[in-house]
């Protein structure tokens, strides 16, 4: 563990108002001196009285993060009885995360999920008889994040450090084992070989943690799923939100496409579109999983696009997915109105209460209606989502961070020639940390990969 | 009929490495001891290799040393070769191993045993433990006699209801064909105890004079040896050493094991018990890894005055015409007279969870065991917790706090804290890899980490302490003089870096700065420092070692008191874990089973996510606040 102050967004995660960022423990006075600038030059913070309200910047080194206002409670008068700075900036998804990154790089770590609350209470600020409440945030709050962060991470970026893990494990295996039993395996000259995976691991963790800076660890847009039945036109309007130069669509350096899933910006607001199979009832086997799926991310979602095909009747299939809408926050399409059109705005009104939009996507008609549509919807604030979710990004970039720096200190260890048992301890600390980002501990990993790759013993 | 009925302090049952370290720590610390042996003459036996010590396990028997247990000693008076492994690697896994003979190491323990004030040898195979509303009472023998105690330590090895086997035959029989122990698991599962059954092997041994040794590589011993012992002067271990031998098997050798697979007992199904990964039969090693074309074996002396040689490398439980063929296979051995056949042995153990920390049983007050009795394997191992065990079947009697070793602070804590907080399902080897602080916890500052453990317990003398104490005192003066002496980049010092092909200094720097240059050490850089006190080897060790993995040291202290933290938050033994209502159910379970003594010892449990340790905090924190409400009423 690098520190014991935790900081976390403390406001909801969305484009208006204000965020407030949050920061508890020993070390907050000392981290906001470092990212604190007043007009007023050489004001440091941690002289100032408990209580007060301080107007200025946050800043990295040169960059100016953003306005803020800064309050200060130091302990044992504060929330958690420790020292408390409250970082109040202009709001807005990106600024708020990005004074939270920073508060983090200044040596805070990400809270855990209820941790606040959990120290106000060891810390006697909650009345001892509140435990089952204290308990039952911990628990709502983590239950989110597990969910959020298996999730919410691509399939590929799992891939990708289950891939980087088991190298790492290899290496500890293979150094352990020499270490265990040197009259049987021998490790001369092992450090160049290593130093050669390990630079190749620096890389790949250094293209994963551009990839966390620009959102794509993580679907940590709007959930959004676009359904339909079969030939709506589903597949055709999610290439032409992505298509467009408006969408941001990046594959992440050395894993494999995910089809899936697309990250896009529209009009302003990021979305994470998941593109479905199309709902009918199927004997089809392998349909029939996709069907389920789709089913399956619709109750996740955070926005349902349903794509209905204006040029056919409705059908059963329709009729399950309003049933499956109904209780969703949704926007329905009505497509190919560059046909004749069977299904009407009018017979669907009577069906839904989502809001219908005419488009072609064939013809790229309607699709900034749609954008006007999910804008308000957002600043409304009747769409929103979880901000764990950013939390937990934060708190997965994180970790990949700290899976650098211990690869770094191996790197180090081998170049001044340090002897090879060191570096097994810097690599286990990689192992560990990229462990924690796909939720597995690394409990008995060790010993089993030493017996089943090595031949030790007697 | 009238049966012998004697009155007793502690009673310890079995006298391997585990049962005499019990017995003589509790005899020690003044309490009146028995120990109980199938048979007197096999005390302190080694019935698989002829070695003390080794990678992690060398640590042990410092360790056991420092807290003033007898292995280190004994094998300091009784080795015949000795190899400090590991010199080219960093300071935290050097590891001592010693050849043992083994003869002499059995009878010089005997010895110490039998001159051992308030303790009684004692020859009878002990089959009832009596217990009395889950409190021991005392023992019963085979013959009806019995022993009132206070406190029992089981240290039963590998005698419980244990089978030894090769091809299809059998015997009922304890390791070397010593008699088994049959009736006491039956005692241990009328006390609710829960019962699993482990296996392992031991190679042949093979008749010196039958093995051709000039197609083989003969392996010496150090030079200059270290003794295990800090209280063994280093001068007496410098003797005359003798040889082992390295061979390889071949093509030939794993053909041989391929085509009588299926007479394997292992293979055949006859073998029920679990053996361990990391000790595998040479038929496990040709099966799993079939791409190797040769494994090592090496030839061992069994001691001075035998011909016996021990075939490490090469256990087995295949029949006997194939061991014969395939030992046979092996270069240098192709006339080689089988002494003793390679065996499998079955036998029964507990599950170490019914274990606190203590090793004293959950659910029997005054109940202890150690050593292979509790699912681990090795001397080494054995004697740690045996030692662990007999002090705390001492202290309990005498109404002190008993002794728990942490992880943070010896490879004994790590090795007790693994058995009795993970699931164990094949007997447990120690590894310096199942240290996590394992640069904290060298072999070479044991002392500096335990002695005074061992003091305050009482099996350390005045004087061994004074002189630790003093050692600690110039190791951290002459750590700080170093730090603080400066030293300009000077024609002499420049020189001098330019012989140790150091790069020379470019402005002035503290002597402790030099050190921690890999190419520099303490001792290169006397000519530069005038002011030097007289060191003795072992202090100047500690400053060395100190002074140039500070970094790394820093980190681990830093993780350390990470988890002394966690550590000491400790769990009310009286506390039900399945009332706890925002745990997870499995969480629940799991702490219900385990019954952890700290919030540390929690997170350690397999299926005991952190949100489980934040719920149980909260909790404990309610309930220590009601506790305190209701005591003050």
């Amino acid at each position: 563990m690098k520190t014991d102050t935790i900081a976390a967004i403390a406001t909801a995660m969305s484009n208006s108002g204000i965020g407030i960022v949050r920061i508890s423990g020993s070390d907050s006075l000392e981290i906001i001196d470092n990212i604190y600038r007043s007009r007023i030059a050489g004001k440091r913070l941690s002289e100032a009285d408990s209580h007060t309200v301080h107007y200025g910047y946050i800043c990295d080194g040169e960059d100016v993060i953003d306005e803020v206002i800064v309050l200060l409670m130091k302990g044992p008068n504060s929330f958690t009885r420790e020292d408390v700075v409250e970082i109040d900036c202009h709001g807005g998804v990106l600024v708020t995360k990005k004074i939270l990154e920073t508060v983090i790089k200044y040596g805070a770590r990400p809270a855990e999920p209820g941790e606040f609350t959990k120290r106000a209470f060891l810390n006697g600020r909650i009345d001892l008889s509140q435990a089952e409440a204290v308990i039952d945030v911990i628990n709502a709050k983590n239950d989110f994040a597990l969910k959020s962060s298996v999730s919410q991470l691509k399939g590929a970026v799992h891939d990708k450090i289950t891939e980087m893990r088991s190298r790492i494990i290899y290496n500890i295996a293979f150094i352990e084992s020499a270490l265990d039993d040197p009259e049987h395996v021998s490790i001369e000259g092992y450090g160049e070989k290593l130093l050669v995976e390990v630079e190749k691991l620096l890389i790949e963790l250094k293209n994963l943690l551009k990839s966390a800076d620009n959102g794509r660890i993580i679907k940590e847009g709007i959930q959004t799923v676009i359904v339909g039945k079969p030939n709506a036109g589903k597949s055709s309007l999610l290439n032409l939100l992505v298509g467009e130069e408006r969408a941001i669509v990046t594959d992440i350096a050395g894993t494999t496409r995910d089809v899936l899933e697309e990250s896009i910006q529209l009009g302003g607001v990021s979305l994470t579109i998941m593109d479905t199979a199309g709902i009918r009832n199927t004997e089809d086997v392998v349909e029939k999983i996709g069907v389920e799926r789709a089913r399956e991310y619709s109750l996740k979602a955070d926005l349902i696009i349903y794509v209905v095909d204006s040029s056919t009747d409705l059908d059963e299939n329709d009729e399950e997915i309003i049933q499956m809408i109904k209780e969703k926050k949704a926007v329905v399409l009505l497509n190919k109105s560059d046909l004749t059109m069977v299904t009407t705005e009018e017979m669907l009104e009577k069906k839904t209460d989502h809001r219908i939009i005419q488009i072609s996507a064939k013809e790229n008609r309607g699709i900034e209606i749609l954008e006007e549509t999910l804008k308000d919807m957002f600043f409304s604030g009747e769409i929103s989502f979880n901000d764990e979710v950013y939390i937990t990004n934060i708190r997965q970039k994180n970790l990949i961070q700290e899976a650098y720096e211990s690869l770094e200190m191996v790197k180090k260890s081998i170049l001044e020639e340090m002897p090879e048992d060191f570096y097994s301890i810097d690599l286990m600390s990689a192992y560990e940390s990229l462990g924690s980002i796909i939720g597995e501990k690394a409990e008995e990993d060790l010993v089993n990969e030493i017996f089943s790759k090595f031949c030790t013993g007697k | 009929m009238s049966a012998i009925v004697e009155e007793y302090d502690v009673v310890v049952i079995g006298a391997g490495h585990a049962g005499c370290e019990a017995a003589l720590a509790s005899a020690r610390l003044g309490l009146e001891t028995i120990i109980f042996t199938v048979s007197v003459d096999s005390i302190a036996l080694m019935p698989c290799n002829p070695n003390i010590g080794g990678s992690s396990k060398g640590h042990i028997v410092k360790e056991i040393d420092a807290l003033g247990g007898e292995m280190g000693k004994n094998i300091d008076k009784t080795f015949i070769q000795s190899k400090m492994l590991n010199l080219s690697k960093g300071p935290a896994v050097h590891s001592l191993r010693a050849q043992a003979d083994k003869a002499e190491y059995s009878k010089s323990m005997r010895k110490i045993l039998e001159n051992t004030d308030n303790l009684t040898v004692r020859q009878a195979e002990v089959v009832e433990i009596l217990a009395e509303n889950n409190v021991i009472r005392g023992v019963r023998t085979f013959s009806g006699a019995t022993y009132n105690c206070k406190s029992v330590v089981l240290c039963t090895g590998t005698y419980l209801k244990s089978r030894c086997i090769y091809g299809d035959v059998s015997s009922y029989t304890g390791p070397n064909g010593l008699q088994s122990a049959d009736y006491l698991t039956e005692s241990l599962k009328n006390l609710g105890i829960e019962i699993q059954r482990f296996k392992t092997g031991t190679p042949a041994r093979i008749d010196k004079r039958s093995i051709d040794f000039s197609k083989m590589e003969e392996q010496f011993g150090d030079e200059r040896v270290v003794p295990f012992s800090f209280s063994t002067d280093p001068e007496t271990v410098q003797i005359k050493q003798a040889s082992c031998w390295l061979t390889y098997t071949n093509e030939e050798t794993h053909r041989i094991i391929r085509e009588n697979l299926d007479r394997s007992p292992l293979y055949s199904g006859m073998i029920e018990g679990t053996g361990p990964r990391y000790c595998p039969s040479i038929e496990d090693k040709v099966v799993k890894f079939a791409d190797k074309d040769r494994h090592q074996v090496f030839i061992e002396p069994e001691g001075l005055y035998t011909n016996e040689m021990y075939v490490g490398g090469m256990s087995s439980s295949l029949p006997e015409d194939v061991q014969h063929k395939m030992y046979r296979s092996v270069a240098g051995l192709e006339n080689a007279k089988i002494v003793r056949n390679a065996y499998a042995i079955e036998y029964d153990c507990i599950n170490p969870r019914q274990l606190n920390p203590t090793l004293e049983f959950k659910q029997i007050q005054g109940l202890f065991s150690g050593g292979q009795f509790n699912g681990s394997s090795g001397y080494e191992e054995a004697a740690g917790q045996g030692l662990v065990a007999g002090i705390n079947a001492a202290l309990k009697i005498q109404g002190r706090e008993m002794l728990i070793l942490d992880r943070s602070e010896s490879y004994i804590g790590v090795l007790i804290d693994d058995l009795v907080t993970k699931e164990n399902k094949e007997p447990y080897r120690m590894m310096t890899s199942r240290a996590e602080y394992r640069l904290l916890l060298r072999q070479d500052n044991a002392d500096l980490r335990l002695m005074k453990k061992g003091y305050e317990v009482g099996l350390v003398s005045e004087q061994q302490y004074n002189s630790l104490i003093n050692k600690e005192n110039q190791i951290a003066a002459e750590i700080k003089r170093l730090e603080n002496t400066n030293i300009g980049a000077s024609k002499e010092v420049q020189s001098l870096l330019e012989i140790k092909e150091s790069t020379p200094l470019k402005t002035g720097t503290t002597l402790a700065e030099l050190i921690r240059r890999p190419e520099l050490s303490y001792e290169i850089l006397e000519p530069l420092d005038k002011e030097r006190p007289q060191l003795a080897a072992d202090v100047i060790e500690q400053i060395n070692i100190n002074i140039k993995y500070d970094g790394y040291i820093r980190r681990q202290l830093k993780q350390v008191e990470h988890f002394k933290s966690l550590e000491n938050k400790k769990i009310p033994a009286e506390l039900d874990f399945l009332n706890i209502d925002g745990l997870r159910k499995e969480a629940k379970q799991k702490l219900d089973l385990y019954k952890p003594l700290s919030i540390g010892q929690a997170s350690r449990i397999s299926g005991v996510s952190p949100a489980d340790i934040s719920v149980l905090l909260v909790y404990l924190e309610q309930y220590r606040h009601n506790a305190k409400k209701q005591d003050m009423r």
